[in-house]
Parts: structure tokens; sequence; C-alpha cells
């Protein structure tokens, strides 16, 4: 399948009182057609940071994109994202990338009808009038699951639950058809059986329209269900991509394997401790010129010390940046 | 330290008996009156055995936070007696309850807000110990780098400030002073909810240790059913201030009988893809009333995919259906048996 997205060796720092802020520290992936990708890791490992810098979210100062490329490819031309003077920006944003955000209060508009929030983009990317607008905006509200959607039209935020209000930003995010929604932990703030329906909601969209998903999540049980291909992010690089059933059941980076052993399954019985990975995430505040989890790695050796590893291929589509074998109980030559 | 771990034993520790807590909603600024009740807590009972870990579970505003505060008596219930060992708590003078409190102490979920940002970590331990021995300083020292080192952390760092540490750390600090009279009880008020996967790991080994080095007793109110699965000897799952179920952690995953329950289990993310394609999901629809206007009947009835008319009005009763294994369902008959199709 013909990757969509193409992102290299990204690079964001923030420059604040406190000092330089080395979020990202190298990232690249690939997003392809139609896929969902799974993106993971803790706060601070900058799956956030990457998403934000490719559709120019980041508020420059403190910010800024210091290197890297981001090509979005399309039928007819390759667009350069990350140095899209910001009238280009807004083309893309919306109609090509939608998003969805975690917090569903801060990314409405109190002061606007769920409806024309909705309408607004429509209007915006396509040549329709008001009134079409109007009519597709019902439309799609019915399709994210809002009953009575013509009177809901002109209700505002405040008027709506938690889970309705996502799906007013996953109408939003979908309004125009983007080739990709990037979703930023959309299901962290609501509760279980809440989770669940907005989980089924975006994959219904999904096979409706053939978007390609990005799903940022800190959890690794919510991507197992949903993704195709998984990246775990540390330290502001990935440290490991691969397809979904591989890089749970056959992991190669000692983080990924750590952070696996740390959520308990429901089949245990609790007498055996949880395999926690001892020590803090990595301080953002340094430069990064070492693997950035080899102060709690078990397999640190002096390789890890002297460089960034970079993504080394471990399997059939399966990346891990590590020098060390977990396998074979090796380093890696 | 060489220690046997503590069994739960037959002797309970706690006891609540039909449990209120109301909170009135007022109109009005200066002649205000009372224009409806939310009914945070309505008419719960369980125990909890010396020893063990009893999970609370339930979805927000279902009222198991105000169970945690109610039982330690930071607000007073509205209705209903709460006993530790054996001694009812409920209407003791604040003067007896003073005397109670080291016995029984709470480790909250906001590491940030619930440690003041200008002492030192060795004024937040030893506060405890100020207040309720007369310990002197410099026993209070002593003790506050024993209890640093029972947390795993190092006694060296006595002299600095929350800000200073991580937000695992920050709950380490805060399990030391709960530790630091040596309670025989203590609420954990979703203690690992603002930490990353791999600290939780960290934190919720450390209190099963603690645990079985000081034969703790836990009440552990979290929403995230695996992680209270892994913890919990017994659960207890409540709806909308009511309690709907509650079993040991086995028979509640193996042998879900309220509806509830099953639909919460269904939810849980599992982290293996294979499973989770296949897994059939008991997808509920619309989400959990306003407390304020709770349901008549069964409180879950609204969203239950199984109402049948009597649960529209009858309020079920909580009854145990096998031993250790209570529900609250009109659906479920005695004989533990469940009308729910699998």
């Amino acid at each position: 399948m013909q990757p969509i997205l193409k992102v290299r060796d990204l690079i964001t720092r923030f420059y604040t009182v406190d000092g330089v802020i080395y979020a990202l520290n190298g990232v690249g992936f690939d997003l392809k057609e139609g896929e969902t990708l799974g993106v993971v890791g803790e706060s601070g490992s900058g799956k956030s940071v990457t998403m934000m810098s490719l559709v120019g979210l980041i508020p420059q100062p403190p910010g800024k994109i210091e290197a890297g490329t981001a090509e979005l490819y399309d039928a007819e031309q390759t667009v350069e994202l990350l140095h899209l003077p910001e009238k280009e920006m807004e083309k893309v944003r919306g109609r090509q990338i939608g998003f969805i955000f975690q917090d569903p209060i801060s990314s409405l508009n109190p002061l606007m009808a769920i409806g024309d929030q909705i309408a607004e983009a429509m209007i915006t990317h396509f040549n329709v009038s008001r009134e079409q607008a109007r009519q597709r905006t019902v439309d799609l509200l019915r399709l994210v699951g809002i009953a009575d959607a013509d009177a809901r039209y002109d209700s505002y935020p405040h008027e709506f639950s938690g889970g309705m209000r996502q799906r007013v930003v996953i109408a939003i995010a979908v309004a125009c058809q983007p080739r990709i929604v990037i979703a930023d932990e959309p299901t962290t703030a609501l509760d279980v059986t809440v989770q669940a329906q907005i989980v089924e909601l975006i994959k219904r969209l999904q096979a409706e329209f053939g978007m390609a998903v990005v799903w940022i999540s800190h959890d690794l049980g919510v991507v197992a269900g949903l993704a195709d291909r998984v990246m775990v992010m540390y330290g502001g690089i990935a440290v490991e991509v691969g397809p979904v059933d591989e890089l749970y059941e056959n992991p190669h980076h000692p983080y990924t394997i750590g952070l696996l052993g740390a959520i308990p399954t429901l089949d245990e019985d609790g007498r055996k401790e949880l395999a926690s990975i001892e020590g803090s995430p990595p301080d953002l505040l340094r430069p990064l010129d070492q693997c950035p989890f080899a102060s709690r790695c078990p397999y640190v050796f002096d390789r890890c010390l002297e460089m960034i590893p970079p993504l080394l291929e471990v399997g059939p589509d399966h990346f891990a940046a590590c020098f060390y074998d977990v396998k074979n109980k090796k380093q890696r030559s | 330290m060489e220690t046997t771990p503590t069994p739960p034993t037959n002797e309970m520790i706690l006891r609540v008996e039909g449990l209120k807590k109301y909170f009135p909603i007022r109109r009005g600024m200066i002649f205000s009156r009372t224009v409806g009740l939310v009914k945070a807590v309505d008419d719960i009972s369980f125990e909890i055995q010396r020893g063990e870990t009893l999970g609370l579970v339930g979805e927000s505003g279902c009222g198991k936070s105000t169970t945690g505060r109610v039982i330690l008596r930071l607000q007073e219930p509205t209705e209903g007696k709460i006993f530790y060992n054996g001694q009812e708590i409920t209407g003791l003078p604040s003067a007896e309850m003073r005397r109670m409190r080291p016995e029984m102490q709470m480790i909250f979920q906001d590491s940030v807000a619930s440690l003041n940002p200008r002492h030192a970590v060795a004024k937040i331990i030893g506060e405890p110990l100020r207040i309720q021995t007369d310990l002197d300083e410099r026993a209070v020292q002593e003790r506050v780098k024993e209890l640093m080192d029972l947390v795993g952390l190092n006694p060296k760092w006595r002299k600095r400030f929350p800000h200073e540490f991580s937000g695992g750390q920050r709950q380490r600090i805060n399990i030391a002073r709960a530790l630091a009279l040596n309670p025989g009880f203590v609420v954990a008020d979703e203690p690992i909810s603002a930490l990353d996967v791999s600290i939780q790991a960290q934190v919720v080994n450390l209190m099963k240790r603690l645990q079985k080095e000081l034969g703790l007793t836990y009440l552990f109110i979290a929403h995230d059913l695996s992680m209270v699965k892994h913890i919990s000897d017994r659960i207890a799952v409540m709806y909308l201030g009511r309690m709907m179920e509650t079993a040991s952690g086995r028979k509640l995953f193996e042998n879900p009988l309220h509806p509830y329950t099953q639909s919460l289990i269904s939810a849980v993310p599992l982290p293996n893809p294979r499973l989770e394609r296949k897994r059939r999901r008991i997808i509920l629809e619309g989400e959990v009333p306003s407390p304020r206007n709770a349901p008549s009947g069964c409180v879950f009835h609204t969203r239950c995919p199984l109402t049948i008319d009597r649960c529209r009005t009858e309020i079920p009763a909580f009854r145990e259906v096998e031993p250790g294994h209570g529900v609250a369902c009109h659906l479920v008959d005695g004989a533990g048996g469940s009308l729910i199709p699998t």
C-alpha cells in the first residue's frame, strides 16, 4: 500500500525560560492509505508534539521545528508540510487532515451552536451554500449518533454530555472527508462504557470514508484492538514500529517489553508482581546524544551511550531502535 | 526485612451498613432553600476483612470517592452506620474520632494538590507525627528517614520540595505520609490514575509489598478494572450511588451476574490484538444519567439492554446469591444463575 504521509528525522524543540526542551529528537514514520497507525507512549514521549508539528499547530515561539521532512502525497502533487506558509496550511488542516483532541470541552467554541461549528469547516473548504452545509451537517450529526439531529443543530456545547461533545468533535474532524484523521487520546477523558462507544464510532466512520487514522494513546490495551500498525515512542524518538500482532507478540525494544509487562492481564490472579520499569522518564531539558532509554534499560552497554540508535529491521516491516538483540541475547553487530 | 504475608482473616476491620450521603442542591444567596438532592451514595452496605484489599470501581459520579471520604468521616454520612474494629464510629464526637484517626489514613489521586508545595518532604511526612504523637524532633526525623526508605525514596532527599520529584515519587511521598502513624486501614482514592503506565506498576507493586509487610487493609478506589483486579481480593461495583455487585476478583471476572458489571468487563481493553479483534463487546447506549435526577427503580434501567417493567418501578434488593457474591438485579434468580444470554 502506498504511503500518503512520509515523515523523516523530525526535530522539534521548545525554547523556554527554564531552558531548551528537546521534545523531538529525530522522529520518522510512514502512514499508509486507509490504515490505522497506533502511536503509543507516556507523557513527554513526543507523540502529540510529532502530530502537532506536522500541521503547524506548534506555537512558534517558544516552539521551533529545527529539522526534518514531512511529505504528504496525493494523486497530483507532493506537499512538504513543515515549510508550508500558513495560508496553504489552512487548506490542509480540516480538508486533508482532520483532528480529534482529548478534551472535547476545550476543542469546541462555547459561544457557537454546534451545528455551525461543523458547517464552518465545509463552508471554508468547499464551495457550498449555508443551506447545503446545514443539510450535510444534520446528516453528519445523525451519522455520529446524535439523536434528533435537526433540533440539536442549534444546541451549544454545554447542553451536551462529554461523550456527545466528543461525537461533535468527531463530526467536525470528518466533515470534509479528510484522507487522514489524527485522534489524540480521543477516549482518555471519557468513562469506560462511553470509550467503547467512541472507539466503535471511529472504526465505523473509517470503514465508511476510507481515511487513514493516527490513534495516539498512552495505553497499549486501547490500541491493540484497532490499529494495523503500532509505533512506540520514548524520549522524543520512535523506539519500535511494526504490524500490531508482531509488536505485541514479539516485541523487540526493552521499553516495549517493559510496557507490556506493566499491564495486568485479566487472566492472572494478582499473585505475580507486575514487571515495572525502574527509574523515571528522561529529562527533556538535556540534549539527547544516546539511547533515551539507556538509564532504565537492563541490557545497556557502551554503544547505547555513544549515539541515538536508529530504527533497525528486526522482522518483516518491524523495526526497533535498539543495539541489543533481546531474542538472541546478544549485541547487534 | 523478612515477614510472613498476612492472609485475609475472617476478622472484620470495617463494616458499613445502609450508608447514605445526600448533597442538597441549594438556590438563592441569602434565603437559600433546598431544591433537590444529589444522592451521591444511596444505601450501600459492605464489609472489609483485615488484611484484604477491597477494590471499589465505577464510572464518574458513581459515588466511589464519596464513599471513601465518608468512611473516614472526612464528610458526615446522611444516614447509615460505620463500624471500625467492631466500634461504631458514626456519631463519635470529634475528640474521640481524632484518637481513631491514626488508624485510618488516605492516599489521594492528585499528588500535586495533596502535597504542600512550600513544605520540604521531611515536614510533609513528619506532619502526622508532630500532630498525633509526642515524639521529639530527632525521633520524628528518624521516623521520616525510615518511612522514605520504606517507600523507595532516598532519605537524603528529605530537604527537597514536592516539585523536585516526579509524579511517581510524589505518590510515594503521599504513601509515606499515610503510613507515618502505622495505620491499619488505608483508603486509596485513584492513587495511580494520574501516573504513566510504567510508573503505575511501580506504585502498585509498592502498595502490595507494604500490605504484606505491614498487614495493611486497603479500600482501593479506581476506574481501571484490570488494575483493580490485579490488586484486589474482592471487588465492589457501584453505579449512580448504589452497589450493583460484589464478589471476589476471580468470581467477578469469571461469572459477572449484573448486566452493568458484564458491560464494564467487556469494555476493558486488553493488550492482545488477536483476542481484541474476536471479542464481543456489550456496548451500552447513552451515558450515566445525572445523579440529581437518578432514574426510578433500578438506577441502571435506562441503559440496561435487558430492562423489564419491574426494573422501572422497583429498586432491586442487594442480596447474596452465593457465599461472598452479592448482586442487585431483578433478573438474577436466587440460585445464582443468570438470565443474561451469553
